[in-house]
């Protein structure tokens, strides 16, 4: 099932479209300048760029939380977001923030099912502020996937947490899609990141995404893989980033 | 290594343990033992005659006192009389307060209507509108069941409007994301985010309940806790004022745990650090 904002024509194969996106606050400069994207159903997306380039405008728009004003979006119908803070609600065990307004039979079993899928089962019962900061993004990451999302977005979802547990989460966010085999579009800082988890890398510039590459390594990855300097540079350099 | 601080818990080693407790043993008598001491002091000099009885009663004398007015049914009527108006009172401010404070905290034209006027009679004092009432309603019960009521209601109101507004807006757009209906959000999102600035009011508004209704009974009443204490005056009682008082320190005193207790339940969420933080 597809849900269209202001445009009616989807078109095959393609989980998500979007066409002359335009976005500007307080008719300031646009943020978003006649922006074109396309991702095919099951495929990992990054999206690189700057900071305050426009790259949450593009999921909030995406999402939902942000009205359609210049141009169409086409979507699936069931997305889920996480964000880069958790979100969960604190006066919620860690099993009904999983299942929040899902108000059916199964809800506990479906709950328990996906917490073990991000390996968070002995945590059922918390209260998420005693979750550690990867336990709260894994609790997140589940009551996105258990409404099995045909898109799933992820705005910096690892951001906050460590080193270690950002790898963790990597590897784990790999095998759920994996599994799961949702359309994902990741926003995220960190090259390395993108390599090593999607398809495709976008850079979004000035309002447009101006990058656009395909990351055909085999997988499973791994950060020390060689094809990674190639495209690395290549992601830095239209970063601005201009590696030694 | 001068400015350095070693922060332990209590239970650390057996003789740091045996330490601390007979410590504690000791602070619990230390702060028993001052009122005790002045208790004990006050008899002393009731008995000695240095203080009259006109002016203040003596310990003993409010012992005794306080068992014959239990035992002849003046301290339970008038105790269960006061009780009524305070519960009557309270329960219509908890009705109205959260009424109007989901009126003007969930929708923006209801925060127009209601919060402007609410802010503005806020700021008078309750109490003066104490003559008002009697001209409006006379002496019956229906005076001090609404000073009580409107006392209280803004201490709820005022602290529920402000914890729904509050609300970090971020769950909310959370729970729009999961698809959640108007009403399932403001069941489970604004409802239990606003819980514990509830909790607070309610807090505040029974110990204004009680003000207002000492107040309301001393004016003018033919019965209740504190008519008991006014007309014990007439007759230069002091001791069945001391046992008024002494009963409305303690319904006091227990109100104040039963919010206690409801925030200690109500809130388990919250990790152990902040319960009771408003204590
Ligand atoms: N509600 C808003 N009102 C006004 N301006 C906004 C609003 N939301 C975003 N902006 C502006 O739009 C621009 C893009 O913001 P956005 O949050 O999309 O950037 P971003 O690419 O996600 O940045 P970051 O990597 O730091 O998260 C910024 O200049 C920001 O100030
Ligand atoms: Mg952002």
């Amino acid at each position: 099932m597809t849900h269209t904002h202001s445009h009616s024509d989807p078109h095959p194969g393609t989980a998500v479209i979007v066409e002359q996106l335009t976005r500007r606050f307080n008719n300031g400069p646009p943020v978003l300048d006649g922006l074109d994207l396309a991702i095919a159903p099951g495929e990992f997306v990054a999206l690189l760029g700057h900071s305050g380039s426009g790259k949450s405008t593009l999921l909030r728009t995406l999402a939902g939380l942000d009205p359609v004003t210049d141009g169409a979006v086409t979507r699936p119908r069931e997305v889920s977001v996480v964000f880069q803070e958790h979100r969960l609600l604190p006066w919620k065990r860690v099993w009904k923030n999983i299942v929040l307004g899902q108000e059916d039979k199964g809800i506990r079993q479906r709950a328990e099912a996906v917490l073990e899928e991000v390996g968070l089962s002995h945590r059922s019962n918390a209260w998420p502020l005693t979750l550690s900061g990867g336990e709260a993004q894994r609790a997140a990451l589940a009551r996105a996937l258990v409404r099995e999302p045909a898109f799933l977005m992820l705005d910096e979802p690892f951001a906050a947490l460590d080193a270690l547990t950002r790898l963790k989460m990597q590897q784990l966010v790999a095998d759920l899609w994996k599994k799961h085999g949702c359309a994902v579009l990741l926003v995220t800082h960190d090259v390395d990141e993108a390599l090593l988890l999607a398809d495709r890398a976008v850079v979004l510039e000035r309002g447009r995404i101006r990058v656009d590459v395909p990351i055909t390594i085999p997988r499973p990855r791994r950060h020390s893989d060689p094809g990674f300097e190639g495209l690395r540079s290549l992601l830095l350099d239209a970063l601005g980033v201009h590696a030694a | 290594m001068s400015d350095a601080i070693t922060l332990t818990g209590p239970y650390k080693t057996a003789e740091a343990k045996g330490k601390t407790r007979s410590l504690r043993t000791l602070v619990s008598i230390r702060r028993y033992a001052s009122p005790l001491v002045l208790v004990c002091l006050w008899q002393v000099a009731c008995s000695l005659g240095f203080l009259s009885t006109r002016l203040v009663a003596s310990p003993l004398q409010i012992v005794v006192t306080g068992w014959t007015l239990v035992r002849d049914g003046t301290l339970p009527f008038n105790l269960g009389v006061s009780l009524l108006r305070a519960g009557s009172g309270l329960g219509l401010a908890i009705t109205l307060g959260v009424a109007l404070a989901l009126i003007s905290g969930l929708s923006r034209i209801g925060e127009d209507v209601v919060d402007a006027p609410l802010q503005i009679l806020r700021t008078l004092p309750a109490l003066a509108l104490v003559p008002l009432y009697i001209l409006w309603f006379g002496i019956g019960e229906t005076p001090k069941i609404l000073l009580v009521a409107v006392g209280a209601m803004f201490p709820i109101y005022l602290n529920l409007h402000k914890g729904i507004r509050s609300i970090d807006p971020k769950l909310v757009e959370m729970a729009s994301t999961l698809g959640l209906s108007r009403w399932q959000t403001i069941r489970d999102v604004f409802l239990p985010g606003a819980l514990p600035d509830f909790l607070t009011g309610l807090r505040y508004a029974v110990g204004v309940s009680w003000l207002m209704l000492v107040v309301a009974e001393q004016v003018n009443a033919e019965s209740g806790i504190g008519h008991m204490m006014m007309d014990a005056q007439d007759f230069l009682r002091t001791d069945i004022i001391l046992v008024g008082l002494l009963v409305y320190g303690v319904l006091g005193l227990m109100s104040d745990q039963i919010v206690r207790f409801l925030e200690n339940t109500l809130l388990a969420w919250r990790p152990d650090g902040r319960k009771g933080r408003s204590a």
